[in-house]
């Protein structure tokens, strides 16, 4: 820097102002990039473990702290991908692929993820989770729903977002709200019936699920999130089909029938 | 504000006066009670104990240190744009400790989601930059900063203690009444902002009783 106080005025000439701005943004923006670049490898962990997390707690699986949950994840969990058809993707960098990005294409074109999770590693599949990505009011709404072994009855969702109103949309990604999908089917007489979310609310808590107890296509809706709700069923409706040919084949090969 | 001289020059580090910069923000000089700065994040963060003692941690660092840095350039830094230099140096530490967070606590990040990020517009921070250490040396600055946030983080932990306590029936996540045996129904409006607001006016309440504050006519 110079010596300023050998010119009063020097420090508000144009020149100088502009000057120490640009030097400033430099200064500044190499001390970010660098932060962001040293911390990228143990943020990105932290997300991927978190996912693991999810996963294994939409099939009912609580985990205390990530890296049991990752330790879970290795043991418990068989992951691949299919397209469309329900024909098995080879050659396919399932754990990193990225739903964000497969959301963007046409369904048909997708690759698909699948999560099956089983006592141990090569048994029979207890769950099979899948992930689903949309769109709430504000931005983009995700999550996993797990189905269990008869790949119609739900046993857990789990839900996230991006920027949902606090305390209204938010409230996706709370227990609360992803409770009340537990139990519901996704197949009626052999058909795919996504999971409707309703307008309205009918008293929160308990209340909500044993309103719709009867139901096994409709939840509870979310006071003050209307729009919130419709982009959770338009995002369970959109994934869940391209999901229906793997769901169907693989029902029809175990010999398990529809209900 | 300038209470330090600029003349002095061999102080003791922790002379009569610099010590006066961390404890006078506790409570006579505190930023939220008596400046009234920083509400907003004071309402949304104070819910649970460990969030409000994590943010309490971020906005001390981040104002003690743009207020150290800030005092360091304090004689080149052009007056016209002085508030987007001051800025810019506080949005660099928020993005650090908000990246910092993301790496290493990442379930408080979560908690505390945008509240970091706004730290930047947290009037403390610039509050304190623009009354004390535009105009004094680097380490009293430094130190008017922590004890600002000290001051800060006085009032969050006390706030979040009494909510949490309240509120959910919980310290730090742990079941107090239900350890003790007592079936505790928690307090709905404690959880909700305007339960902090409450607690905020009822601690100013007890704080100038204390201090035998007068409003001048």
């Amino acid at each position: 820097m110079s010596q300023p106080n050998e010119k009063p005025d020097f420090r508000q000439s144009n020149v100088y102002v502009v000057m120490y701005s640009v030097i400033l943004t430099v200064v500044c923006g190499v001390l970010l990039a660098i932060a962001a670049l040293g911390l990228k490898s143990a943020q990105d962990a932290n997300i991927e473990m978190e996912k693991k997390q999810n996963i294994l707690s939409a099939a009912g699986i609580k985990t205390k702290t990530r890296e049991e949950a990752a330790k879970l994840y290795g043991e418990k969990v068989v992951v691949y991908a299919v397209d469309f058809n329900g024909n098995k993707i080879e050659k396919v960098d399932v754990a990193n692929l990225d739903i964000a990005v497969e959301w963007k294409k046409k369904p048909t074109e997708r690759k698909l993820p699948i999560y099956e999770i089983s006592n141990k590693k090569g048994e029979k599949a207890d769950f099979f989770v899948v992930p689903v990505y949309g769109f709430g009011l504000w931005n983009d709404i995700w999550g996993y729903v797990a189905l269990k072994g008869d790949l119609t009855t739900i046993n857990g969702v789990k839900f996230d977002h991006k920027g949902e109103t606090p305390g209204l949309g938010a409230r996706i990604a709370t227990d609360e709200i992803q409770q009340r999908y537990v139990g519901k089917k996704i197949f009626k007489d052999s058909k795919l019936t996504p999971i409707y979310m309703e307008k309205g609310e009918q008293g929160g808590g308990q209340r909500s699920i044993d309103t719709f107890k009867s139901q096994d296509d409709k939840v509870d809706g979310m006071s003050g999130a209307t729009i919130t709700g419709v982009g959770v069923s338009a995002m369970l409706d959109d994934y869940l089909k391209c999901y229906e040919k793997f769901f169907k084949s693989k029902l029809g090969n175990d010999k398990v029938a529809l209900n | 504000m300038a209470e330090v001289a600029e003349k002095q020059v061999a102080e003791p580090i922790f002379s009569k006066k610099n010590r006066k910069l961390l404890t006078d923000p506790l409570d006579g000089n505190n930023p939220i009670t008596v400046q009234v700065l920083g509400i907003c994040s004071a309402l949304a963060v104070t819910v649970q104990v460990a969030p409000a003692i994590v943010m309490s941690v971020g906005l001390m660092l981040v104002t003690a240190f743009s207020s150290l840095f800030i005092s360091m350039l304090r004689n080149t830094i052009p007056s016209r744009i002085r508030i987007i230099v001051q800025l810019a140096v506080v949005s660099v530490f928020v993005i650090l400790v908000d990246q910092i967070l993301k790496a290493y606590l990442y379930d408080v990040s979560k908690q505390l989601s945008v509240f970091v990020g706004l730290i930047i517009t947290n009037c403390i921070v610039m509050g304190r930059l623009e009354a004390y250490a535009m105009a004094n040396k680097p380490w009293p600055s430094f130190l008017d900063g922590i004890g600002n946030g000290l001051g800060y983080g006085l009032i969050l932990v006390t706030i979040a203690v009494f909510r949490e306590l309240f509120g959910s029936g919980s310290l730090f996540g742990f079941k107090v009444f239900d350890a003790m045996g007592i079936t505790y129904t928690g307090n709905g409006l404690l959880m909700l902002p305007a339960g902090a607001c409450i607690m905020v006016g009822i601690y100013i309440w007890i704080q100038r009783s204390i201090n035998g504050y007068r409003e001048e006519n």
